[in-house]
């Protein structure tokens, strides 16, 4: 049972929720905003690698720009830019909403969010300069990695500060989730930046770590954050409790227990205990997503059709879809009948983007909609470009991961035997690339709607806000002016 | 679990459980290996530490991203031994028979015994190699198993063997990759040992792999007018890959760096871990130093 303490308002201690939403502007502001950005810039970037696919040539003798640095850049831009930036705003409204209180020092926590801009800035610079760490999904160096711990500590400090000032005193689901995601994030950050770049670790164990690091990122801590936000947008949006506490309680812990151990791909080059215990995670990670489905479906039983019209359900509603579809994906890929085809393919990509693109990002965007007009006290101002941008990043997202999936399988089968020359199989990919760039550009002009609309509301925020403080003050300029 | 602490504590005993496991014990079992354990060969130093441009290659091929395109790991799905018949002793009736009823055909057997030593029955298990050998050696002849790696890595050519922890000892930071848009490379330096096939082909992939859809790096060479006499460096480049008159393409430091890395890549020591028959043939390493198509 889900209540949102902060809207039923009784007892005198409880602000109302305007009071709420007003102490979040600040850290909002400053990490929605520039997560947008982010997911702006990711997806040029993403775009520029994806069309040297089909002209190797192009931008080819810019050494910044060269394949493996874009690349790079593009996923670090939109995993440090967009999706933990994103998901460290989600949870600090919804964790102040829920328990009822303010924000703590929010100028400290969108000072936080400042310091980890600078740090994102900084690594996606490095990674173009050439200063990568070569760590699939922690690319970012050394240097931007402190930054981005201290821009961190900040926020997450004062988020965790504000969960324990909460006026309503029982945890509800959304709560446990942005506790251990909380939590969860500067433990493997830690541990992946110490061992793989302080205390530089040995042989395989660099990529052992690094495998470690990237599934309790992308499975575990994005799942916590994106499922956080489920739990507490889709029965606030359909206006009904969430249909069972004890079943969320199960795909919570099972979610944490299983999904940290999932991740190392088999046929890895490390001894085979390793490979064959992440396979048998990863089978069992369907257990908290067939908890999570019947949980959502129950409580949307028979309202899904009512709340199709909302925009901002859409996106809850696609993402909650795309990470069913992506963890079955990941379960078919470790399977031992199947994992020789679809390992080193298109397939993993197309999983990993239907994760932290299809799932994470449109919940989060879900998130921002819903959350950001609230927080302003003002409506979105093009409402056309809220269901654009919903049809844009859907079909977008689509566009790009069923070819890049179904490519996967064929080069995959083709990889296996070894009859086809390597540069044929290479060349049967291309039509699916294609596709898939198209899907590209869709997102990002997806992104390109939200990062217009969320320029115009907040100069409208700063126009309705600035303008009667100019008015007096140049009201009480106007006498002296006017003295000879 | 209404109560903060006991999340925490929930979060904090699930992720400590994964770190012991997927950290800590792989980190006694693979971070402390040591050279020279698990080689067969004794007298083998294996792995050993990069030569000093291939190790300023390494952050190259970091540093370009490389690994996003190109694995180092190389997959097996199994083993097959070969019966290889090294001499074939005085009492040849009784060889010949054993191996006709080895299953060899009947016609020519005098063949089985010419140019030895060569392999007689190919593909077989363990105990099927063992039985053969052991009836080939009680007909007074020599032979010998041969353990063979098989599977589609192997059959490409991209190894002799597939690839495990030691192999890595020496690499930092360790690129395995993991997406195969261009071939694998952990054995590339034994596959491909020409460095200017490596340096034509960084410059102008299409060159020398027809429809590769490899970027040039163009960026690792420079193109200057031709002095007294041409550089000795300079690339060799026909036709539209040429530059302009009176010019010419030589190598960066980095160009020549990146190529000392990938010469440096090869994984064909023999490991207990990776068992195989080490060939003895130079055949068998000329074969496959064709560029791949």
């Amino acid at each position: 049972m889900i209540e949102d303490p902060s809207s039923s308002g009784s007892p005198a201690a409880r602000l109302d929720t305007a009071q709420v939403d007003a102490s979040c502007r600040v850290p909002l502001f400053v990490l929605f905003g520039s997560a947008v950005s982010w997911a702006v810039m990711a997806s040029v970037l993403a775009l520029i690698a994806s069309i040297k696919f089909h002209s190797p040539d192009f931008l080819a003798d810019c050494e910044w720009l060269t394949y493996g640095r874009v690349h790079a850049a593009a996923v670090d831009a939109q995993l440090y830019g967009f999706a933990l930036q994103s998901g460290f705003g989600a949870a600090l409204w919804i964790i102040a909403r829920l328990g009822g209180t303010r924000v703590s020092q929010p100028w400290l926590i969108g000072f936080g969010g400042k310091l980890w801009n600078l740090g994102v800035l900084v690594g996606v610079i490095g990674i173009l300069a050439g200063d990568s760490t070569g760590f699939e999904n922690f690319e970012m160096p050394r240097y931007a990695g402190w930054i981005l711990f201290l821009g961190y500590l900040m926020i997450g400090l004062w988020t965790a500060l504000t969960l324990y000032r909460r006026n309503e005193g029982r945890l509800s689901p959304p709560q446990w989730f942005f506790l251990a995601a909380l939590f969860w994030f500067p433990w493997i950050d830690s541990a992946a930046h110490l061992l793989l770049l302080v205390f530089r670790v040995r042989g395989v164990e660099q990529s052992l770590i690094d495998w470690w690091w990237s599934d309790n990122l992308l499975l575990v801590w994005l799942s916590l954050t994106g499922l956080g936000a489920v739990f507490y947008l889709v029965p606030k949006l359909a206006g009904r409790p969430l249909h069972s506490d004890p079943l969320a309680l199960f795909a919570f812990w099972t979610l944490i227990l299983f999904g940290s151990w999932a991740g190392i791909p088999a046929g890895a080059p490390v001894p085979a205990w390793i490979p064959a215990l992440s396979a048998v995670a990863t089978v069992m990670t369907s257990i908290p997503l067939l908890a999570v489905a019947v949980n959502v479906r129950r409580t949307l039983a028979g309202h899904c059709r009512a709340l199709a019209a909302n925009p901002a359900f859409r996106f809850v509603g696609f993402g909650i879809a795309a990470w069913l579809a992506a963890g079955a994906m990941r379960i078919a890929g470790a399977l031992p009948g199947i994992s020789p085809v679809t390992s080193f393919t298109w397939f993993g990509v197309a999983q990993s983007e239907l994760h932290s693109y299809g799932f994470f990002a449109m919940i989060l965007f879900g998130a921002i909609y819903c959350s950001v007009p609230q927080v302003a006290g003002l409506e979105w101002p093009c409402a056309r470009s809220v269901r654009a941008h919903f049809w844009l990043g859907s079909i977008g997202i689509l566009l790009s991961a069923v070819p890049l999936a179904v490519g996967g399988i064929f080069q995959g089968l083709k990889l296996n035997d070894a009859g086809t020359g390597f540069v044929e199989l290479t060349k049967a990919t291309l039509p699916f690339l294609r596709a898939s760039t198209l899907g590209d550009l869709l997102m990002m002009l997806g992104n390109v709607l939200l990062l217009v609309n969320f320029v115009r509301l907040s100069v409208r925020f700063g126009r309705a806000r600035w303008a009667p403080f100019c008015a007096s003050f140049a009201a009480d300029l106007k006498p002296a002016e006017v003295k000879p | 679990m209404s109560c903060g602490p006991l999340v925490f504590l929930a979060a904090f005993f699930a992720l400590a459980v994964s770190w012991f496991g997927l950290v800590l014990a792989p980190q006694f079992q693979v971070g402390r290996l040591q050279q020279e354990t698990n080689v067969v060969n004794k007298a083998e130093l294996y792995p050993s530490a990069r030569p000093g441009l291939a190790r300023q290659g390494l952050e190259v091929y970091r540093a370009a991203g490389c690994a996003a395109c190109h694995t180092e790991q190389v997959g097996q799905t199994g083993t097959v031994c070969d019966v290889v018949l090294i001499d074939a002793g005085t009492n040849h009736a009784a060889l010949i028979e054993t191996l006709i009823r080895s299953g060899l055909g009947r016609s020519n057997p005098g063949q089985y015994l010419s140019e030895l030593p060569k392999p007689v029955r190919q593909g077989l298990n363990k105990d099927e190699a063992d039985r053969l050998a052991t009836a080939l050696k009680s007909a007074g002849a020599k032979a010998e198993v041969r353990i063979v790696p098989v599977g589609p890595d192997i059959a490409r050519g991209w190894g002799k063997r597939r690839t495990v922890a030691e192999d890595y000892l020496y690499d930092d930071p360790v690129m395995l990759g993991s997406l195969r848009v261009g071939p694998d490379l952990a054995n590339v330096g034994v596959r491909l040992p020409d460095p200017n096939w490596h340096l034509r082909h960084l410059y102008a992939p299409r060159l020398e792999v027809r429809d590769s859809p490899m970027p040039p790096y163009r960026y690792l060479f420079t193109m200057r007018r031709i002095g007294w006499q041409p550089s000795l460096d300079a690339l060799q480049l026909p036709g539209e890959f040429a530059p302009p008159p009176g010019f010419e393409i030589v190598p960066k430091p980095e160009a020549r760096a990146l190529v000392a890395y990938l010469s440096s890549l090869r994984t064909d020591a023999v490991l207990f871990e990776a068992p195989m028959t080490a060939p003895s043939a130079p055949a068998a390493a000329t074969a496959t130093n064709t560029p791949a198509k």
